[in-house]
């Protein structure tokens, strides 16, 4: 791999790239550079995979953080039944596959030169470019609700370095005794749609042994959500009255927060104070991505089906949550499953091995809604000319019915989705 | 027979205009919206929605067994006076829910 300083950046701009050749003299000869931005079940998934499926290909790995803090299973926490150490991740495994693991943050892509350019300075050039950067909250999209006002009302909606998830939990424990928790929930789409409501649940399991009379108030932009029938079966199977749901057509829709007074305002003008609240603000592709010109007006990056490959870019193969792909979910599964197909369709050229014709993808999303209370939804994906598509009969939802008939149904799905997390972490990280 | 559900009727427009500007009317009521049709709850169905100006209707709408729960409308209006909306439901049991809202005009 190529290191510049962000000085040489600008000055190569202008200068061609034979300048280029000199220090590539210093690395053994390889058949290509691919670069990485992101290290999360997109990036960490294709860096894992490019290694061991194209050992002669460089791989480079942007990640700001040295740790990965999965936000699957970040729920938990605010249950009590993980910390934060259970969900974090070393890129050590990485490392000793022969990826390049460098922690700063990618600030600049030149599509053109081919180039990333580092915060810290440093330029990596590529040949091929997979970018997996995530989310950005779109702050003051809820008026009042910026970076500042997280810290009072947090999102705990990405890893990041595990502060806002271990924020949310402190704040759930240190809840006046029947306090009110509120949640704010947008309209689609949005990372990990069942999220908000697995959350919900663990909530309510904190609360039901810590604080059995609080109230949790969730209000959402949406008038349905994933799983619904599931979660409010558990709900009123686990928790009683506890949790109330308020959806968009019942004026569920938050539009304004103050931080000061504890107040969430809705559409329609009502102000609720809350104890606790957890603001899941309206989201968008991370900035990387925005400011290389990859999204459309959307936000979001439209990307060709088979091979991920950006529309607005050559070269540059956008996956995870901030591609436009329905019907399948922004999730880490999808993340991780779209990853290899991105890595085979971006490396053939260079490898002379084939991208796949026919590509399959796959999700599955677990939610916990309790001890030993667990269900899911599964779907296979394929790509068609203008976007993705569910395969027929493929796939499905856990069954709904009540827990005495289907107590050992719940229970194994707990079991899955913990080994679920366990292999998926480990076809990232190890 | 239990109590008919009492719904809270919902509308959001500015209380100010310049004149000639197109003002966005927002409307929300909580209503179950039950015909009936396909269950053994007693039928419960808003029969319809009306939105009056200075006296004068803007907007009418019968509502049919194929409206939603918790209908809402949104529409636009031309300020042209100020004046007194009112935004009126009514059940097919013949109660009905009002609620009112002011508009300045400069």
């Amino acid at each position: 791999m190529t290191h510049l300083t962000r000085r040489a950046f600008g000055a190569l701009l202008g200068a061609g790239a034979a300048t280029l050749a000199a220090p590539g003299l210093l690395r053994a000869q390889t058949s290509g550079r691919l670069v990485i931005i992101g290290g999360g079940f997109g990036g960490a998934s294709a860096a894992r995979f490019a290694r061991i499926h194209y050992p002669d290909v460089d791989v480079t790995l942007v990640e700001p953080q040295t740790s990965f803090v999965t936000c699957p299973y970040g729920n938990l926490i605010l249950g009590g039944k993980r910390q934060l150490g259970d969900i974090s991740h070393s890129y050590d495994g990485l490392r000793a596959r022969g990826a390049e693991v460098i922690h700063d943050r990618a600030t600049e892509i030149d599509a053109e030169g081919h180039r990333v350019a580092l915060a810290g300075g440093q330029v990596l050039d590529y040949d091929k470019l997979i970018v997996s950067p995530g989310i950005g909250l779109r702050w003051n999209a809820i008026e009042g609700y910026d970076e500042a006002a997280s810290e009072v009302f947090p999102h705990a909606w990405w890893g990041g370095d595990g502060s806002q998830i271990t924020l949310l939990r402190a704040q759930l424990e240190a809840l006046p005794e029947g306090g009110i928790v509120g949640l704010a929930i947008p309209d689609n789409p949005f990372r990990c749609p069942p999220g908000p409501y697995e959350r919900i649940s663990m909530i309510a399991h904190h609360l039901k042994q810590a604080n059995p009379t609080a109230k949790i108030l969730a209000f959402d932009a949406k008038e349905g959500f994933s799983k619904q029938g599931l979660f409010q079966d558990a709900w009123e199977e686990l928790y009683g009255d506890m949790i109330e749901w308020v959806p968009g057509n019942a004026d569920g829709r938050i539009v304004r927060v103050d931080v000061e007074n504890k107040l969430f305002i809705s559409e329609f003008g009502e102000e609720h104070r809350v104890d606790v609240g957890n603001v899941i603000p309206p989201q968008y592709a991370a900035s990387i991505v925005r400011d290389a010109g990859l999204a459309n007006d959307t936000g979001w990056v439209p990307v060709d089906s088979r091979s991920f490959e950006a529309a607005a870019a050559r070269d540059i193969h956008v996956i995870g949550d901030a591609n436009i792909a329905p019907p399948m979910p922004k999730s880490g599964y999808v993340a991780n499953s779209t990853a290899k197909t991105a890595v085979t369709a971006a490396l053939a050229d260079m490898t002379g091995r084939p991208a796949w014709d026919d590509p399959v993808y796959f999700n599955t999303c677990y939610s916990h809604a309790g001890d030993n209370y667990a269900f899911s939804v599964a779907a296979v994906f394929r790509a068609t000319d203008d976007g993705f598509a569910n395969t027929p009969d493929s796939g499905g939802v856990s069954p709904r019915g009540p827990l005495s008939e289907l107590a050992r149904t719940r229970r194994l799905e707990a079991r899955y989705a913990d080994a679920w997390y366990d292999s998926i972490t480990a076809d990232m990280f190890s | 027979m239990s109590t008919p559900h009492t719904p809270t009727p919902r509308v959001r427009l500015p209380r100010s205009a310049r004149d000639g500007d197109e003002i966005e009317v927002r409307t929300l009521i909580d209503h179950p919206m039950i015909t009936a049709v396909s269950s053994s709850d007693p039928r419960d169905m808003l029969a319809r929605f009306e939105a009056s100006f200075n006296g004068e209707t803007v907007i009418a709408y019968d509502f049919r067994n194929g409206s939603a729960a918790n209908p809402t409308f949104t529409f636009f209006v031309r300020a042209a006076a100020p004046g007194d909306f009112v935004f009126t439901w009514t059940h097919e049991d013949g109660r009905s829910f009002s609620t009112e809202q002011s508009v300045r005009i400069g």
